[in-house]
């Protein structure tokens, strides 16, 4: 009997994905709402349950005479009629101040822009001017405001130790809070089936400092680290601009109006480490195993298989582990 | 005396076979359909329970590599399209169908020929959407000048991948391109339209075609629930219609109803999809609790506890089962207002519910509780939905729910209700009833091993997904990787799938088994309550060789009980009687029964929508509308015929 609670203490310990283990204040506050609940319901469980089984074993058919035909008892009726809806009242009144509490902003709440893609994330920083992708830097202990919509389909964007989830909706526009009480890293998911892929599309919310976060804010402001020339990178930059230049943006170097993939310009920041959807760590070999073919790593991605070269691979590679901001060149 | 000239406005002479493949093809009798129901829903079972093995397959462990992700959303889409409407609704139209006549002592319902029709519609719609394997074609997104990559198509991935909710616009023209939504949606509106058609039967059949003294209020618990379900089915029913006409319109005719790049709404969609997909739930769980409401009183030996409770419980889940759609929506964005409202109305599921269960406790308790195998599946589904509907409470708590939705815990929660509910009532029902299929029990022993492996199987494969769920795992992804430590409950889930196989397989031998070798059933096997034991097994052709007459709820029960002093139950001198003697008024009627004849015209009138299913996809080819238009010249002239269809051709009796 103790190795059950074990096994589950085990399994639990280290999921990156666990809504049980609320780090902010949105989803403890759901945390601290839902606990009970689920008390409540294991009670009853056990009572009903309990009450099954001592029923199945005191009454059982052991050849005595047959039981008395009871039709009903219509104060035992009105009582089990009564204390459901007197607990149900009871939840309900947390229950919907939550909500209320839960869907609105703090005045003075930072703002984050969140555009659903097939299937990665954009974040827009709509006062520090900053886009990126996959990667959310906020600062610790302050609280987002995310105003999110959707270029494509239904997306559902989840950070379960931050928030609940909520929709990114095309053509409207969604509201979440985000707030870490400490610095680190939270993993997410989208939680709306979006198509093909939708298993990969996965999000990263870092929490940091506040000097951390308005260090990573500067560097993200300037143009991108352009390497220096005759080096490999420079080659990789003449091939961005030869072929991947059409659908993805780094500022210093190509201007879209409305670019398809990522925004580029600082790929190789220290806090930007995965990459895809977040669904690969941005290392030299997961690049350029993305690079010879996106499709087969992400299904349906709309960055084609380039029939890249090797050569070019390694170019591109080359560029974009450098566009690295805290680096210079 | 009987005429073979056939009256001058016959176009068709009306069949007349009763044995071989033709009579069941042009069969009215409601047994007979509901046998064919059954059994076709049963194959369903199969193919939807298979593709829940390939999918356990692939999730067993981080990065499966059995599916490809095209395929992974195709199999849980079919997996869930498949239970839902070629399982567990058909198997409740098979119950509706034999044992709901049977049960208000009718000798058939209102409109055979219009219950056979419901019947073919079922059929080729079903093969419609399950051709999909075989025509489908997927492609890659067409919206936004994107270059988009193409998707491969194994005949795994080319049927319906965009879900059985078929969300917009994923499911739209812009992301879904290909035909296979198409299916889908044409597939889904075919289906709709059997169980619209044979709602409406059960409902006049259950108003007028009751056995004398039957007041509604004498009405067993399953017949109640047969007319909760029919209404249910009656108003939810247009409501996906319409929407899946919306979702064909976009497809097919260039509409915009759903595409948000143009003024389309996506949230629309889901307010008229769960306005049908919630009521549905209701459709699927309710005949298991008509079922369970029949046995339980008969395996404890005493009347249902609170039975008048019991029946506006139902009628009000029914109820109440509209007014909270929004409850799936919890996550998209509506109001808070909006979610304050529909996550008290869900609360308030919660009461009739909880009568329901407490009453059927109520039934056991004080009782004499005999073991059989369909009382153990009944205790299963009370114990399984308890849990089912405990999870269903923790999502009406709004806040706790944008944590829980879409993940495995909702997916835990509703097959509790719907694997530990549903399926344990309907397996339930089928060891209870199967002597009036056969004359013939089903083997105890094996229905026991059925009953162990299968509540075992199920615990384990749905049990440990509530902590999935918890834990963070999304459903309708069709991998995760190793460091989410979702890796050793799914194995466990994967095993627990594998076990509810085996135990359906236990059942499969039983059931082939049993139909020729098993335990001769006699009349009333069971001691039962109600009056369809009150006739031989199997049901004869007539069903009741005199029409009954009621003259209390449970009549079968007090007309082989007294009650003494005591209130315990005193069986009558005359008891077994009283059996022999019904029996043999249900074997050699006492004067000519006349029954509907049969007809061709149902059978054709269903195999008009195929054509016009596939008209409808591929209007675009040269040959689609062609066939389009057969369809529906075949459908037209069906119905004429019908209309046209002599009574009987050499019939002479006279009609009342």
């Amino acid at each position: 009997m103790t190795a059950l609670p074990l096994l589950l203490a085990s399994c639990i310990e280290g999921s990156p994905l666990d809504s049980l283990d609320p780090q902010g204040p949105a989803a403890r506050r759901i945390d601290e709402l839902g606990t009970p609940v689920f008390w409540i319901a294991g009670v009853i469980l056990a009572i009903v349950l309990g009450g099954m089984t001592f029923a199945m074993i005191r009454y059982r058919d052991r050849g005595q005479a047959d039981p008395k035909q009871i039709h009903g008892n219509a104060k035992l009726e009105v009582l089990w009629t009564a204390i459901p809806i007197i607990l149900l009242a009871g939840l309900a009144v947390p229950t919907v101040q939550a909500i209320f509490d839960l869907t609105e902003c703090d005045a003075d709440a930072m703002e984050v822009d969140v555009i659903g893609h097939q299937w990665w994330f954009e974040y827009r920083y709509p006062e520090e001017g900053i886009t990126t992708a996959n990667v959310m830097v906020i600062p610790a202990g302050k609280q987002v405001c995310l105003n999110m919509t959707s270029e494509d389909v239904l997306h559902n964007f989840w950070i379960p130790k931050l928030n609940g989830k909520r929709y990114l909706v095309p053509g409207q526009q969604t509201l979440l809070t985000l707030e870490a009480d400490q610095p680190g890293e939270y993993w997410g998911q989208c939680g709306e089936f979006c198509g093909l892929s939708h298993a990969l599309m996965r999000a990263r919310v870092r929490a940091v400092g506040q000097t951390d976060y308005e260090a990573w804010v500067a560097r993200m402001q300037q143009p991108a680290t352009l390497p220096a020339d005759g080096t490999p990178a420079a080659a990789g930059l003449a091939e961005f601009n030869g072929i991947c230049s059409t659908c993805h943006v780094i500022e210093g170097v190509n201007q879209i109006d409305k670019p398809v993939g990522p925004n580029l310009t600082h790929f190789a920041d220290p806090y930007r480490n995965v990459f895809a959807g977040a669904s690969l760590d941005r290392t030299a070999e997961h690049i350029a195993e993305w690079l010879a073919d996106p499709p087969t790593i992400k299904p349906g991605s709309f960055m084609p298989n380039l029939n890249l070269t090797s050569d070019e691979i390694d170019v591109l590679v080359a560029f974009l582990q450098g566009l690295d901001p805290t680096k210079g060149n | 005396m009987a005429s073979t000239a056939a009256p001058a406005s016959t176009i068709f002479r009306r069949p007349k076979q009763t044995s071989g493949w033709m009579s069941w093809l042009t069969t009215v009798d409601h047994k007979k359909i509901g046998i064919m129901y059954g059994y076709s829903a049963f194959f369903f079972f199969i193919l939807g329970g298979l593709e829940a093995l390939i999918l356990r397959l692939q999730l067993a462990g981080p990065n499966g590599t059995v599916l490809d992700a095209n395929e992974y959303n195709a199999m849980f889409t079919m997996h869930g399209t498949t239970m839902i409407f070629l399982f567990v609704m058909p198997v409740g139209a098979a119950f509706f169908n034999y044992m709901m006549p049977l049960m208000i002592g009718a000798r058939d319902v209102a409109f055979p020929r219009l219950n056979a029709l419901s019947f073919w519609i079922f059929i080729f719609g079903g093969i419609f959407l399950y051709s999909s394997f075989l025509f489908g074609t997927t492609g890659p997104p067409a919206g936004g000048n994107l270059p988009g990559g193409a998707t491969d198509a194994s005949w795994l991935g080319s049927t319906i991948n965009g879900g059985w909710f078929m969300y917009q616009p994923n499911a739209g023209p812009r992301f879904s391109t290909g035909t296979v939504l198409d299916f889908g949606a044409i597939g889904l509106q075919i289906l709709g339209l059997a169980s619209l058609i044979s709602a409406v039967n059960f409902i006049a059949t259950i108003f007028n075609m009751r056995a004398k003294g039957m007041k509604l209020l004498r009405m067993p618990v399953f017949v109640w629930m047969t007319l909760v379900v029919a209404f249910l089915l009656l108003f939810s029913l247009p409501i996906i219609a319409v929407a899946l006409f919306m979702v064909t319109f976009d497809r097919q005719l260039g509409t915009l109803f759903f595409d948000t790049f143009q003024g389309g709404d996506a949230i629309l969609w889901q307010h008229l999809f769960w306005l049908f997909g919630h009521p549905e739930v209701y459709i699927l769980i309710l005949p298991a609790m008509g079922i369970v409401s029949e046995t339980l009183p008969v395996f404890s030996r005493k009347p249902l506890f609170g039975y008048p409770a019991v029946v506006f419980a139902g009628a009000a889940i029914g109820f109440l089962g509209f007014g909270v759609w929004a409850h799936h929506m919890f996550a998209s964005g509506i109001t808070p207002v909006a979610q304050a409202a529909f996550g008290l109305a869900t609360m308030t599921i919660a009461v009739p519910t909880g009568i329901k269960i407490f009453n059927w406790m109520g039934t056991m308790w004080m009782g004499k509780i005999k073991f059989t195998t369909p009382m153990l599946f009944s205790l299963g589904f009370v114990a399984l939905f308890v849990i089912g509907g405990l999870s269903g409470v923790t999502h009406s708590i709004v806040p706790a729910d944008w944590q829980q939705t879409d993940t495995y815990y909702i997916v835990a929660h509703f097959h509790y209700v719907l694997f530990g509910g549903a399926i344990f009532g309907i397996f339930a029902g089928l060891y209870y009833w199967f002597p009036k299929l056969t004359g013939r029990m089903l083997s105890e022993k094996l229905g026991k091993l059925h009953f162990w492996l299968m509540f075992i199987g199920m615990n384990l494969t749905f049990g440990p997904m509530h902590w999935l769920g918890l834990q963070g795992m999304v459903r309708r992804t069709w991998k995760y990787p190793e460091e989410y430590n979702f890796g050793t409950w799914n194995m466990v889930v994967t095993v627990g799938a594998y076990t509810i196989a085996l135990s359906i397989l236990v059942f499969m031998i039983n059931w082939v088994r049993s139909k020729r070798k098993g335990v001769e059933s006699g009349m009333d096997p069971w001691d039962a309550r109600t009056i369809e034991w009150s006739i031989p097994n199997p049901t004869p052709e007539w069903n009741f060789g005199v029409n009954p007459e009621v003259q209390a709820l449970d009549d079968w029960w007090h007309r082989k009980y007294d009650e003494n002093e005591e209130g315990r139950p005193v069986r009558k001198a005359e008891a077994d009687a009283t059996i022999a003697q019904f029996h043999d008024q249900g074997v050699n009627p006492p004067s000519p029964i006349h029954l509907p004849s049969p007809s061709y015209f149902p059978f054709l009138a269903g195999a008009a929508f195929l054509a016009i299913g596939y008209g409808v996809v591929y209007h675009t080819r040269g040959w689609g509308l062609p066939l389009l238009a057969f369809g529906v010249i075949l459908l037209l002239s069906s119905m004429i015929g019908w209309s046209l269809e002599p009574l009987e051709e050499d019939h002479e009796e006279v009609h009342a």
